[in-house]
């Protein structure tokens, strides 16, 4: 992993750590509901395990756009107030222009990948580092999203059947007794796509190699700035997915909401063992991370721990989760 | 893996906390309130009145609020813990009654009563709203801001955000009692800085510069008025600010003259009344379709009265 720049050897290496990786994640998962269950007779039931799923989706959606970006060594901090953007986008197509669900749903989707097409150019063609592209498109796209809305809710109540998309459960019309919701199916999908992304295709391939070693990417003749710009659209075009789920659950879109939301992506991104150096990292990995959070601020509120100890479990959660994955690349 | 463990002995030494919890209260009920907010200080004097009657009536009482006042979803999630644990009551203060309308059915469905409380939630599920009259208590800042600038001029509102209940109330209180009842007032600019200080400060500046004969500027939050005398302190102005609500800064800020006085709610009451109202629908007891928490004016001539000094916080 020192100087080969061949996308092939890069990808080993990344994949075997990954695996471990959340081997350890996932047992910390499994530890957390473990202790919940014993702590409360209330918190292992279906309904619960439904909200706590419930609660995932818009984050852990989000934490798989902010996965590609990290995995390239870039960071985007748009993420959240880009989802509100997206969110935005929905409201105008289908509530002020009145055109069909499909449409509102598209624009959304597109809006993303254009926002992730420009944030991408930006860092790749004009040299401004990811923190402070990502930093002023996160207020560009808050700005824009109080603009466009008028600073007021866009409600759905015109598009019958649109809070179905995060809220409604195919899985329960099928199966009654596990509604698994809409948006936690949709979460799962964008999981697999991103995964199949990132492990059977050449974009897959080129964001690995480019967190790895990008001069030598560079070297090699291939045209890095096109491909970085690819992951920040797809990105992109993730996060429009959840600012589709995020109206739908709300039922409106919520202009001012959405800062804030990109630290609870990257913390899911780094629980699961992406490094926030780039070149590491697995899709399976965060959606672990994403969960690990859910579970823990449902657990706690179960438990009535008070909201001020919550926050400071949830950091240490944070903090121990990064330790152990250092402890573990020190004894490899 | 030694640190799982220390996480998981933490954790379960942590539930243990929690079910020892008002273990020993006689009806010991188990009231849930899910507010707007937690870190300000208007939400921790709620958080502390509804403790208060948690303590008096031996109830538990847990309370919880996003962040900030625009997560609208976070709060979803924090009703939809609330409803897994099971409580025999919940006190909720809605972002966003429409979002959390599919909670709300849940609940009701279950056989939870719900008490809406602060801005409310518009349904018919509550079975009450503990709340301040916010268009009386703004007006009320009208009639004194009125009466502070003797009647005429240009006057400006700070306030937090034109979409939540309280913020087109307040705005709304004030701007059209100005109307009404005083014809030589012109409100020349009604601005939103998010209830942050800092950015109503800027928002003041500019409209001072704007408006070199402005005669008054009304704060219609805590962080809009401190922000609005941050201002007009920066600049060295002598406009009239009228505040509301309390807090450690708005006080010492009518002590020294900066500000000519606020309108108060009651958001220990509103705290309290909450409480007492989940454990009154869990006893039968019939309960008004609002319970008015009350606001009261001060400055400096009544902030030490005992009546009023109760209701204020730092």
């Amino acid at each position: 992993m020192t100087d080969t720049a061949a996308p092939a050897v890069q990808k080993s290496g990344p994949r075997i750590s990954g695996a471990f990786h959340r081997l350890l994640a996932f047992s910390g998962l499994i530890a957390l509901v473990v202790a919940f269950s014993l702590a409360s007779p209330n918190f292992m039931q279906t309904q619960n395990i439904l909200a706590i799923l419930q609660a995932t989706s818009v984050n852990g959606v989000l934490a798989i756009a902010a996965t590609l970006v990290i995995i390239t060594g870039g960071i985007d901090l748009s993420v959240g107030t880009l989802m509100t953007f997206c969110a935005v986008i929905a409201g105008v197509i289908l509530t002020y222009l009145g055109l069909p669900m499909p449409l509102g749903i598209a624009g959304a989707i597109l809006a993303g990948a254009a926002s992730g097409l420009i944030s991408g150019t930006i860092i790749a063609k004009l040299k401004v580092p990811p923190f402070i592209a990502t930093l002023g498109m996160m207020l560009i796209l808050k700005g824009l999203s109080l603009v466009i809305s008028g600073t007021r809710p866009i409600y759905f109540n015109d598009t019958p059947g649109f809070n179905q998309i995060a809220l409604g459960s195919l899985v329960g019309q099928i199966i009654p007794a596990v509604p698994v919701p809409n948006g936690v199916m949709i979460l799962f999908a964008v999981a697999l796509i991103a995964s199949f992304v990132l492990s059977k295709t050449a974009l897959g391939r080129y964001t690995f190699a480019l967190g790895s070693n990008e001069e030598a990417v560079r070297l090699s003749g291939v045209n890095v700035d096109r491909w970085k710009i690819g992951v920040y659209a797809l990105a992109g075009g993730i996060v429009g997915v959840a600012g589709v789920l995020i109206a739908s659950r709300l039922n409106s879109a919520q202009p001012a909401l959405g800062q804030g939301y990109e630290l609870d992506a990257i913390a899911a991104v780094v629980i699961g063992g992406t490094s926030l150096s780039g070149g590491r990292g697995t899709v399976l990995g965060t959606l672990i991370g994403a969960l690990i959070i859910s579970v823990l601020a449902n657990g706690l509120r179960i438990l009535s721990v008070a909201q001020e100890w919550q926050t400071v479990v949830t950091g240490c959660i944070i903090i121990l989760a990064v330790y152990a994955d250092i402890l573990r690349r020190r004894t490899l | 893996m030694l640190n799982r463990r220390t996480l998981l002995g933490a954790l379960s030494a942590v539930a243990m906390l929690a079910a020892s919890n008002g273990a020993f209260a006689q009806d010991n009920y188990d009231i849930a309130l899910i507010s707007k907010g937690f870190q300000h200080q208007f939400w921790q004097a709620v958080k502390a009145g509804a403790d208060k009657a948690g303590a008096e009536f031996g109830v538990t009482v847990t309370f919880e609020g996003p962040e900030t006042e625009t997560q609208v979803d976070r709060q979803m999630d924090m009703l939809a813990a609330a409803l897994s644990r099971k409580p025999d009551a919940i006190g909720f203060a809605a972002l966003d009654s429409q979002a959390a309308s599919p909670l709300l059915q849940q609940a009701h469905d279950a056989g939870i009563p719900i008490i809406a409380f602060d801005s409310g939630v518009d349904s018919d599920i509550p079975l009450t709203t503990v709340t301040t009259d916010n268009v009386a208590a703004a007006s009320l800042a009208a009639d004194k801001m009125a009466e502070l600038i003797g009647g005429e001029g240009k006057v400006a509102v700070v306030a937090h955000d034109q979409t939540s209940r309280t913020g087109i109330d307040r705005v709304d209180g004030f701007v059209n009692r100005i109307k009404e009842a005083y014809p030589k007032i012109e409100v020349v600019s009604v601005q939103y800085g998010g209830g942050d200080q800092l950015q109503s400060t800027e928002i003041t500046k500019s409209i001072l510069l704007a408006n070199p004969d402005l005669k008054g500027i009304f704060g219609a939050n805590e962080g809009s008025a401190i922000g609005v005398v941050n201002g007009k302190t920066e600049l060295g102005s002598n406009v009239v600010v009228i505040g509301f609500d309390s807090g450690a800064a708005q006080k010492g800020f009518i002590e020294s003259g900066a500000m000519a006085g606020a309108i108060t709610q009651n958001p220990v009451g509103i705290g309290y009344e909450t409480v007492k109202a989940a454990i009154g629908a869990l006893k039968g007891e019939t309960l008004p379709k609002i319970i008015d928490s009350g606001f009261n004016w001060y400055d400096k001539t009544n902030m030490a009265d005992p009546a009023i000094a109760a209701v204020l916080y730092d």
